[in-house]
């Protein structure tokens, strides 16, 4: 390292020092090399640090601070109320319900998403003419916004709407429901429109790990005598674990947090009885709109400290294996 | 969708020469999925709202363009697409110059407390930009930054870092040694290297996180929401939520806007969708 380094700044005059240089001219060069190396690192990283700092890390401590208070906003908070907001949170059925519905969209996202983006990104991977064009079509879903996505939706969903005219046309009317109205429906409802959302993300990372294995392993298995289906289970699974797992954290992150598409796709109304609340739009809610801004930031640092646990938990038992050699691989 | 697999497995007999039209069978089937309501939204807004009342999954007689001009002339779509395209364009641009300043170091410098830096920003993957709303709109208050671009882009900015530096950081490990030693002899510092050679060689990876964090603004809805009352800043998304609730019997009106605010974000995936698969490639590498 050092050597290389003295060699690599003429701009401070110390450039590869001759041999015949006083020992001492030498300890001064390197000590101003590594000088100027420090303020390079300083000068490069700080306004990133800065900005993630002061956006993504303080609000999180000022979300906890807050949340002791009992505060609509105006002024600096003075009621002090201790955990009280935490405890009135647990102690509302609505936000239980909130919770419930997240559980939900973790667990229904994972097991839907994941198998269907299996399929897709195997069928996707296979050389064949116009593959391009159906990876593209594939993908669109996840490209839109998901407020257009909710509005789409939700017109087509809506009472004797769209879907409902197509059911009764195949003869299936009399399985209409009040898809986006009835309380009990409402939420598998949403989670179908947010796996159609989002499985396409799902697909992309999983072509791009597909990508990633070696066609010789696929020949040299099908030199064995391995079938098509045998190369999949055995080869190019296991080798797409990483890409799987990765996708089911982010999967899971996401889940926890749904904001938009619930927002926009649920009417005000069936969102505040609880049937198609989530954390998160409990949270705009209540500490937003009803301006309960104590109240709010609790939900916060619940939403928070959940996303983190399960985020700390799915790391140390599946992701361990992965986070050197996958996610971030490691720099020389 | 399930069925896909039990349908995969007449392949067991001809592993090389997999019956084509099944896979396009499948291929079209999921293209159907993934477009028809999108296809819907479009012809739907060729329709009048009488004619999709009177029958809503029908094609449209006549074909009426009255509301992609109505949409375009009268309403603040284009005011709208205006404060969407300097919000993700800031954005972009801070997440790419930030992103990349900091992965160069991480990549290409050693000291001590490195890895830990890096820790530091891979962190913020777990954090969940949405319990931070609130908090961060208090604080966009007090900064006096409420209805400014600002409010939307700086903390776009820091929520996009850390993927970014991530996915940046083994590109710019990879590119060999050798380069910077040859650079360092023709008289280049570490700087020049960063700017005339590992720049223009890490264009594609530069160009994934540049596209994610584009989209990701460009569809942005909860920060918006908070931070821009004002109408006049109002970003695309939050147009369609506002015509959609403003003016909620003129169905055909929404299916305009709608399709109209789609366009932009389906244009530019279908132009970059090689690089972002491209680029992840590399994050996901096992």
């Amino acid at each position: 390292m050092s050597s290389v380094n003295q060699t690599l700044n003429p701009a401070g005059g110390v450039s590869a020092p001759p041999a015949g240089l006083r020992p001492a001219d030498r300890k001064a060069g390197r000590a101003r090399e590594t000088r100027r190396k420090w303020y390079e690192i300083i000068g490069l990283t700080t306004p990133a640090i800065v900005v993630y700092v002061m956006f993504v890390l303080v609000p999180i401590g000022f979300a906890f601070y807050y949340s002791l208070f009992r505060w609509r906003g105006v002024g600096p908070p003075t009621d002090y109320i201790g955990f009280d907001n935490y405890v009135m949170a647990f102690q509302d059925p609505i936000f239980l319900d909130a919770l419930r519905n997240n559980a939900i969209i973790v667990f229904g996202s994972l097991l839907i998403q994941g198998p269907i983006a299996l399929g897709v990104a195997l069928l996707l991977n296979r050389h064949f003419r116009g593959r391009t064009v159906f990876r593209l079509l594939a993908f669109v879903p996840y490209v839109l916004a998901e407020v257009t996505v909710g509005i789409m939706w939700k017109l087509i969903l809506t009472e004797n709407g769209t879907f409902d005219a197509l059911l009764r046309s195949i003869g299936l009317g009399g399985l209409i429901q009040a898809w986006l109205a009835d309380l009990d429906i409402v939420i598998w409802t949403l989670l179908f429109v947010l796996t159609w959302k989002y499985v396409g993300f799902a697909i992309i990372l999983l072509l791009a790990g597909l990508s990633n294995v070696p066609q010789e392993l696929n020949e040299a298995a099908q030199i064995d005598g391995a079938s098509w289906w045998q190369i999949q289970r055995h080869v190019t699974l296991p080798l797409l674990g990483p890409t799987i797992r990765i996708w089911m954290f982010l999967s899971m992150i996401g889940s926890l947090q749904v904001f938009d598409v619930i927002w926009v796709t649920s009417v005000p109304a069936v969102r505040s009885l609880g049937a198609s609340a989530t954390m998160a739009t409990y949270m705009v809610d209540n500490g937003f709109f009803a301006r309960l801004w104590g109240y709010g930031n609790a939900i916060a640092v619940i939403l928070f400290v959940i996303s983190f646990v399960a985020a700390i938990l799915f790391q140390r038992f599946l992701l361990r294996r992965d986070i050197e050699g996958a996610i971030t691989r490691k720099a020389k | 969708m399930t069925t896909a697999n039990t349908v995969l497995s007449p392949a067991k007999r001809r592993p090389v020469s997999w019956g084509n039209p099944l896979t396009y069978a499948l291929a079209l089937a999921v293209a159907a999925v993934s477009i028809t309501p999108v296809i819907y939204v479009v012809i739907g807004g060729f329709r009048t709202t009488p004619q999709i009342v009177a029958n809503p999954a029908a094609l449209p007689d006549p074909w009426v363009f009255d509301n992609y001009i109505r949409v375009l002339t009268e309403s603040n779509f284009w005011r709208q697409a205006f404060n969407s395209a300097v919000v993700s364009l800031g954005t972009t641009l801070g997440v790419v110059a930030l992103g990349v300043s900091a992965a160069f170091v991480l990549a290409r410098y050693t000291f001590r407390g490195r890895e830990v830096l890096y820790t530091f920003f891979t962190l913020g993957l777990l954090f969940p930009a949405g319990a931070a709303i609130l908090p961060l709109y208090l604080m966009l208050r007090d900064l006096s930054l409420i209805n400014s671009y600002y409010a939307v882009i700086l903390p776009q900015v820091a929520f996009s870092l850390p993927l970014t530096i991530v996915i940046l950081r083994p590109f710019l490990s990879a590119i060999p040694r050798e380069l910077e030693d040859a650079a360092a002899i023709d008289g280049t510092g570490r700087l020049g290297f960063l700017w005339r050679i590992m720049l223009p060689l890490a264009r594609p990876a530069l160009v994934t996180v540049g596209i994610l964090a584009f989209v990701t603004s460009w569809n942005a809805f909860l920060l918006p929401l908070l931070v821009l009352g004002d109408a006049s800043l109002h970003t695309l998304p939050l147009g369609v939520q506002q015509f959609s609730s403003q003016y909620s019997s003129d169905t055909a009106g929404i299916l305009a806007f709608t399709s109209l605010a789609m366009l932009p974000a389906l244009l530019f995936f279908t132009f970059a969708e090689k690089q972002i698969v491209g680029g992840l490639q590399g994050a996901v590498k096992g």
